[in-house]
């Protein structure tokens, strides 16, 4: 704007441009070639598919029939382990969501004693790798004689997912004033009714964003699963997806479509709940 | 052994009780179911796996097998060269998106797919765009050169790469919107004071962007690798460690154990990675609890 004529100026536009999209452009292509590949599989008959053509000769929706109908040996379970997946997931977001707001109230708001150690716990726990957890893990569910058996998932889920979930939910109720809490104890309000009428409501956005994390981090897990559940008909998707290698001619057409299929409803949930998601897990995760 | 020590004084003795307040033993009552999954499954494991893993002849066995040393160098290069691509990548890029472009927002909406499927799909996806006959990577090579392309999961090296690859495809999304928050929070008029100046792209990094990021990035990249030690799925499921398990790295090399019965040898395993995981670990922390 200072001195330079209007065309110079918009030739340093064009140019700044190009160099955005001479990024943008790879960026875009790396990040949906896997997806489209796999999109592809989907809507692509056997033969086509095989072929590693970019575009199929001939588009169809074949595949998807076949996983509805359950016409194929893998696939003989689909409904079974759909509902494995959704119950599994939305019991950990409800069992997450209870534990850990519990203790965000009690570690925050009634100043518990060891409430401290009690957070630094799950911190440290929040930093254990899982895989390395997994495996005293699974012993330890054999102990129990839960193996095969959905709590043993839900509850191992629950015990990565509430970690984290303590922490977000302490750090957004230390934001809310104290004042609140001791007006409602002047009008005579109970410790549960403070919880239940005052916090609660308060905390809805970061209840929303904790809720969406631990059922997306239960429905997408696979090592746990695999480890923890193995008959036919308890397993979730994701561990009978794993089991399609199995064969040596695993059909890839009907693999790419349940696994398409079972990547809508998080990736549906992740761009619904976004807003939620972005504000209250970014600022959690990483402290500066 | 630190858990258990401060496990105890975490739960408050019962002479306590008379003198606590009514809102105080609501406090001890809302924090026990917490307490309790932590006893039973993280307390508790993490003893039993410690005391399975207490004979010297557990880390004799590990010593002697090649497969433990060529899991622990491929750890090494996951995590110090793989995290560390992956940071500056993701550097770059935060400063790509926090341009104002209507395009770029659109852009970054997609960018994030990578985070928000799960990766069980992808991976596998990933691992049949690869394969040597019928992918198509190979497929394109020939249409374009001629010539038949690699056999990409046979050879450990480009294996290795190609897991770390995919772990940079399914995470690059997360750490970049992270530093994309901390881009966004430097006052502007830093900017316009340095465009003003004259200041060149290159000087606007050194000494705005970067120390006002530097504390922020390095948390990540150390944050970043302590999970990435627990990234099973990435090398699992393309290479399955293989070829001829030359591509484990510690996470799926203690399910491999598991897997064989040999559970004290995955316990063994995995407390020889605690000497490099717990330092990390204090230090992230002593970060995030101040």
């Amino acid at each position: 704007m200072k001195l330079p004529g209007v065309s110079e100026f918009s030739w340093r536009d064009v140019a700044t441009e190009a160099r955005l999209l001479l990024i943008g452009i790879p960026v875009f292509l790396w990040t949906m070639i896997p997806i489209y590949h796999m999109f592809l599989f989907a809507i692509s008959p056997k033969e086509d598919a095989f072929s590693g053509k970019l575009w199929p000769d001939h588009p169809t929706l074949h595949n998807f029939e076949i996983v509805f109908k359950q016409q194929h040996y893998f696939l003989r379970d689909f409904y079974v382990q759909f509902w494995n997946s959704t119950v599994i997931a939305v019991s950990v977001g409800v069992l997450t969501l209870f534990i850990a707001t519990a203790a965000a109230f009690s570690i925050s708001r009634l100043k518990v004693p060891g409430g401290r150690t009690v957070l630094n716990l799950a911190l440290f726990t929040y930093f254990i790798p899982a895989a390395f957890l997994a495996v005293p893990m699974y012993r330890t569910m054999g102990n129990y004689g839960l193996l095969n058996n959905h709590w043993s998932l839900i509850l191992a889920m629950v015990t990565i997912a509430s970690p984290y979930a303590i922490w977000v939910l302490k750090q957004a109720s230390d934001k809310l004033p104290v004042e609140l809490d001791e007006a409602a104890v002047m009008d005579g309000a109970t410790t549960l009714q403070i919880f239940r009428l005052v916090y609660l409501p308060l905390m809805m956005p970061s209840l929303v964003a904790i809720g969406t994390y631990a059922v997306l981090l239960a429905w997408n897990e696979y090592l746990y699963a695999f480890l923890l559940l193995s008959n036919d008909r308890e397993i979730t998707l994701p561990v009978a997806l794993g089991n399609f290698l199995a064969a040596d001619d695993s059909p890839w057409e009907l693999l790419m479509t349940t696994g398409f299929i079972y990547a809508l409803p998080p990736a549906a949930v992740y761009y619904a709940f976004r807003r939620y998601m972005v504000g209250g897990l970014t600022a959690g995760a990483v402290k500066s | 052994m630190a858990i258990t020590l401060s496990g105890d004084q975490a739960i408050p003795g019962p002479p306590l009780s008379s003198r606590l307040t009514p809102a105080q033993v609501w406090g001890i009552v809302l924090l026990a179911p917490y307490l309790l999954v932590f006893l039973a499954f993280v307390v508790y494991p993490v003893c039993y796996g410690l005391w399975l893993a207490r004979a010297p002849a557990n880390y004799v066995a590990l010593y002697n097998d090649p497969i433990f040393a060529r899991a622990a160098v491929n750890t090494l290069i996951f995590l110090v060269i793989g995290i560390n691509i992956k940071m500056l990548i993701a550097l770059f890029l935060s400063g790509f998106f926090a341009q104002q472009r209507t395009w770029i927002k659109w852009l970054s909406v997609i960018f994030i797919l990578p985070w928000a499927v799960p990766s069980i799909p992808t991976i596998l996806s990933v691992r049949f765009m690869l394969n040597p006959e019928w992918g198509m990577i190979n497929h394109l090579i020939f249409s374009f050169t001629g010539d038949d392309g690699p056999n990409w999961l046979n050879d450990p090296t480009v294996a290795l790469s190609m897991a770390i690859a995919v772990h940079i495809w399914k995470s690059l999304p997360f750490w970049t919107l992270i530093l994309i928050t901390g881009r966004l929070a430097i006052s502007h008029d830093l900017f316009e004071a340095a465009e003003v100046d004259g200041a060149s792209w290159w000087q606007k990094f050194r000494y705005i962007t970067w120390p006002s990021m530097q504390t922020l990035y390095v948390t990540c990249t150390l944050l970043s690798m302590i999970w990435t030690l627990g990234d099973f799925n990435s090398v699992y499921l393309l290479t399955g460690g293989g070829p001829a398990d030359l591509t484990h790295v510690l996470s799926t090399l203690g399910i491999r154990y598991l897997r064989l019965d040999q559970l004290s040898l995955a316990m063994a395993s995995i407390v020889c990675a605690m000497p490099f995981v717990l330092p990390l670990v204090y230090f992230m922390m002593k970060r995030l609890s101040r």
